[in-house]
């Protein structure tokens, strides 16, 4: 591990883009390892390939994301590094995105609030005067529309379908609803990273996510929630339950075997 | 309530809509997406068509003769006599 310590990025506007560039990343990277939970479990062959095709864009977006906040911290970490080695205190994501699968329908909500949100963000993303930010923004626009797409149409068939599937829909829709405002927290490093045209500052995606989402559940038939609690933290590294579980599968093999191959 | 949906993928521009495979879907539009993921994620397709299998219909094995072998002794039917300049490729 020594091979590892070194003085690390000194230019001083690194250290923000580094925390930037992680939390795109860990958002990703959880996204798309709760999304492969559901490989060979679907409810038909087709869905279950489109789940992990979802989840394998996520995880392209996470390793460019994973690798390039490696190089901005200059601390000798790559992406394995920071997927594999980092612990629950140290990830970064939103709440949503770790949430359990629950059932198809939850998957779904999730699903729908997530793409809704990062399409927003990488339309934004793409002027970023950072070319790799701006890169994988430019990318993922592409994939964020389409698993947009794909939520949203399963959102409105189940939905407007049977009495069991709205019921199922509008219980999933009610359960995630809270984890969806800390999308749109944004604190120093995102205002400071928004004033410099590198990053984009979350709470100006609201409107626009709000709008959609809601032209969405009118065509589903389903209910806007009531709550008024929030789910917070994951940007500063407080998760929720169900997260030590995930990372301990995700990162079991990797730290039982290091630097195993295949 | 899943129906079974024929998939007809281009290749590129410029070529014909060939058969695929079939996908499972509740209705037309999610046949296309169910396509999309089953039959172009390593870059196969520019345009998808999916078509109800039971709009479909197909010969039978048992016409198979009546069909088909009328045609295989009438060689003059068959543009074997030219010769193609090898930057033709799809014929």
């Amino acid at each position: 591990m020594t091979a590892k310590i070194s003085a690390g990025n000194t230019d001083p506007m690194a250290r923000p883009r580094f925390i930037y560039a992680l939390r795109l990343g860990d958002d990703a990277l959880i996204l798309a390892q709760r999304l492969s939970e559901w490989a060979s479990r679907a409810p038909e062959i087709e869905e279950d390939i489109a789940l992990t095709n979802i989840a394998l864009d996520l995880l392209g977006q996470a390793r460019a994301l994973l690798d390039y906040a490696g190089t901005l911290e200059g601390a000798g970490r790559d992406e394995d590094d920071l997927a594999y080695l980092r612990t629950e205190r140290e990830f970064t994501n939103v709440h949503l995105v770790e949430q359990e699968n629950g059932d198809f329908a939850h998957t779904i909500a999730r699903q729908l609030f997530f793409s809704t949100y990062q399409l927003a963000l990488y339309e934004e993303l793409i002027s970023s005067t950072d070319e790799l930010l701006a890169g994988v923004a430019a990318k993922g626009v592409k994939e964020a529309a389409y698993h947009n797409d794909h939520a949203t149409q399963w959102t409105i068939r189940l939905g407007d379908g049977t009495d069991e599937s709205h019921r199922r829909m509008q219980a999933a829709i009610e359960r995630l609803w809270p984890f969806t405002p800390e999308l749109f927290e944004s604190d120093d490093v995102d205002r400071a990273l928004a004033a410099e045209g590198v990053g984009v500052d979350p709470s100006t995606l609201r409107s626009r996510w709000a709008l959609s989402i809601a032209e969405v559940f009118s065509s589903a038939t389903l209910e806007a929630p009531q709550t008024t609690w929030s789910s917070h933290g994951g940007r500063r590294g407080v998760h929720t339950e169900g997260f030590g579980y995930l990372l301990a599968e995700m990162q079991y093999l990797h730290r039982s075997y290091p630097d195993a191959k295949w | 309530m899943s129906q079974l949906w024929e998939v007809f993928v281009r290749g590129r521009r410029g070529l014909s809509h060939v058969h695929a495979g079939s996908v499972h879907a509740a209705d037309a539009q999610m046949a296309l997406r169910n396509a999309r993921d089953v039959y172009t994620r390593r870059g196969e397709g520019v345009s998808i068509w999916v078509v109800p299998s039971s709009q479909i219909t197909a010969s039978t094995p048992d016409e198979k003769d009546p069909f088909f072998d009328p045609s295989a002794d009438k060689v003059y039917r068959h543009p074997t006599f030219y010769n193609l300049p090898e930057e033709v490729r799809q014929m």
